[in-house]
């Protein structure tokens, strides 16, 4: 799950992260009084779930960037005004972008120099483990691939937690001399209890910046939380914002699917991950485009399917559905019973290919052929693919 | 004829009274699997399926039963704690099928199985493990599986079935199907399987299935090109899979650019792995593997 960057710097306010001084707005005029509040020279920033909002720029206006230094409230305004209700695009969005619906006003900081650091799950170590670089405001995948020798790893062993030695161990390997090492160090050591207390997939602060003055403050926060551990954190779930996610993936979500948009015109639903992605696999391996990835879980039941056939058919680019249903335990007439149910009740009129396999699977093709919808069955996987490319109309 | 599990390998299920937990510990009983105890806290005492005893505690349960393996259908909240529990009750093979447990839980997990060598953790989020006609451990449909010598280690379930399947209808038989899950962090991994099989002498080829997301593929083809003796047949799954998304598994992410179905497909053919990047052909690949080999 992600948050926004003031929600992320809330929660470093509550560990004693320093961060700058602001607050959000939603309004142009709320923007401005923020800002007079403020005072001084202050920077706007928009706020969407996606990296790169200084250098994205607004889809229609490509002269209006994603965060702006201002040096009087009316400009503060102008450009709350310019951002809000339309959409930012940067590289880590779609080119149709995302709406901006809040700014953060925030009082300027004076940069002596920008550093990058962040902690994520290494998975050949299963350590949480510290990412830190002297290149700040730069993406890290960009300096892990040109400078590697800029990055700094270092993983904390789940015994002991988060100990001073790692703070300081990172400090003084980034440069920080005397006492702005303490207070980098002391920062580094609470970024990582932000991590574990919260559950944390990602934690990154890009820049993370030295001022003039000699403090160390996160000028950003980049938080998201491992979904399956939201459970415990009711307090957390609340800083969801659902108009931040695709429409599509939010309903598959709220139903336990799993269901990934794709550019393709043959939509895919499937039980089990590896099945999924081996179905989209094999229609791009014949010819064909795949619309989506969709997980329906290991069983595959009636409310199931047709829940994933209402969000594959939101899709207006999909032009025919493969189902690709390994039942294993479950039986091959109740499945094939459940899918005519599921296309029976969403009214589907676009052809439908099946392929099941699992115990009585002659009986359940028997069944997709009677059910007077245009479905049609087929043998393996590589005879669904071919099938759907077919009526797809030969691919994209 | 097999490894980690056989005919004489004793069975206990953590939470044999839940909806799934009951379901399989049935199946698995149908199978033949020596099911020899449940542990459900509070149900102590009494009897599943009025045969197999219920214990409160896996100590208990290890106690009464000389169970040596468990399997694990908890609540992903509580999985970690039953499959540290089984740990710290002495288990040396523990399969936790559970989709869903928050990845620190499974951090503190990876960290105190480092510290207990004779401890094997498959899974979490896996099928589980069946040494066909013998023992089955897990949710997999036994029925499409078939005795002989092809050892299976895999990622995913139902795309293992799949695979199965195709090996079951060339009339090629399995040693050992062992599915080590779809999160990042797990127990045991495709190196570990490899192993396994290169040691068995019954297992004469290996099928592997991985997927996109982490270097474990790579790691793998790294150590089977220095070490293995026996044919692999491999397929990675998720080449048409977008960058920096989550496809349904934890663990399966292209992040970082890192962990394309292409470097590991690279990484398997460099070192003389049989791949194929056609999903119905994982069988007919492993038995062109298997000819040349011969």
């Amino acid at each position: 799950m992600k948050i926004h960057e003031f929600q992320g710097k809330e929660i470093f306010r509550r560990y004693g992260i320093p961060v700058p001084d602001g607050e959000i707005a939603t309004t142009p005029d709320e923007a401005q009084k923020i800002a007079e509040k403020l005072g001084g020279k202050l920077v706007v920033k928009a706020q969407i779930h996606a990296g790169g909002r200084g250098k994205g720029s607004l889809t229609k206006a490509a002269e209006i960037h994603g965060v702006k230094v201002v040096t009087e409230a009316k400009d503060a305004r102008a450009h709350a005004q310019a951002l809000l209700g339309n959409a930012l695009h940067t590289h880590q969005t779609g080119p149709e972008g995302q709406v901006v619906r809040r700014v953060l006003i925030e009082r300027a900081t004076d940069i002596a120099k920008e550093y990058y650091v962040g902690l994520v799950l290494d998975r050949e170590t299963a350590r949480v483990t510290f990412i830190a670089s002297t290149e700040g405001g730069m993406e890290i995948e960009k300096v892990a691939a040109e400078m590697p020798e800029k990055i700094l790893r270092l993983g904390v062993d789940p015994a002991t937690g988060v100990q001073a030695f790692h703070g300081r161990k990172l400090a003084y390997g980034l440069g920080f001399t005397g006492d702005t090492a303490n207070k980098a160090a002391k920062l580094l050591a609470k970024l990582y209890q932000v991590f574990i207390d919260t559950d944390a997939s990602l934690v990154e602060i890009n820049p993370l910046v030295l001022t003039k003055s000699g403090d160390v403050i996160a000028l950003d926060a980049k938080v998201n939380f491992d979904d399956n551990a939201m459970t415990r954190h009711p307090e957390l779930l609340a800083l969801r914002d659902v108009e931040e996610e695709d429409t599509r993936e939010r309903a598959a979500k709220d139903a336990e699917l799993s269901y990934v948009a794709l550019d393709g015109n043959i939509g895919c639903l499937v039980n089990g991950a590896g099945l999924a992605m081996s179905t989209m696999d094999i229609i791009k391996y014949v010819g064909g485009e795949p619309a989506n990835f969709l997980d329906v879980g290991g069983g595959a039941t009636a409310a199931q399917v047709t829940t994933a056939f209402k969000i594959i058919l939101q899709d207006p680019k999909v032009k025919a559905i493969l189902v690709n249903i390994f039942g294993g335990i479950a039986k091959c007439d109740v499945i094939a019973s459940g899918i005519i149910t599921a296309a029976k009740e969403v009214g589907l009129k676009m052809p439908l290919i099946v392929r099941l396999e699992g115990t009585n699977v002659e009986l359940g093709k028997k069944l997709l052929g009677e059910s007077g919808l245009s479905i049609t069955p087929a043998n393996d996987m590589l005879d669904a693919a071919k099938k759907a490319v077919k009526a797809a109309g030969g691919g994209k | 004829m097999s490894v980690l599990v056989n005919k004489d390998t004793r069975v206990l299920v953590q939470g044999i009274t839940g909806s799934a937990g009951s379901f399989h510990a049935k199946l698995m009983l149908e199978y033949g699997t020596k099911i020899v105890g449940g542990v459900t806290p509070g149900r102590g005492g009494q009897k599943f399926e009025n045969k197999v005893p219920i214990f409160d505690t896996v100590e208990q349960a290890v106690k009464g039963t000389g169970a040596n393996a468990t399997v694990v259908y908890v609540p992903p909240a509580f999985a970690a704690d039953a499959i540290l529990e089984a740990m710290d009750g002495g288990i040396s093979l523990i399969i936790a099928i559970t989709e869903g447990i928050p990845i620190l839980d499974m951090v503190k997990v990876k960290r105190s199985l480092g510290s207990r060598p004779k401890a094997r953790l498959i899974g979490p989020n896996c099928p589980g493990i069946i040494t066909p006609g013998e023992c089955k451990i897990g949710i997999m449909p036994g029925h499409i599986h078939k005795p002989g010598h092809v050892g299976v280690v895999s990622r995913s379930g139902t795309l293992t079935y799949e695979a199965v399947d195709q090996l079951t209808k060339l009339g090629i038989g399995q040693s050992t199907c062992i599915g080590i899950g779809g999160d990042p962090v797990n127990g045991t991994n495709f190196i570990d399987c490899l192993k396994l099989f290169n040691d068995d002498p019954e297992t004469e080829a290996v099928v592997m299935i991985g997927e996109i997301g982490g270097t474990a593929e790579e790691a793998a083809a790294q150590w089977a090109a220095n070490n293995m003796t026996k044919p692999i047949a491999a397929f990675v799954a998720g080449s048409s899979a977008p960058k920096g998304k989550r496809m349904g598994h934890a663990g399966a992410i292209i992040s970082g650019g890192k962990g394309t179905a292409k470097e590991k497909f690279a990484a398997l053919e460099n070192a003389g792995i049989a791949t194929t990047a056609n999903p119905a052909e994982i069988g007919i690949t492993l038995k062109k593997a298997l000819e040349k080999h011969h």
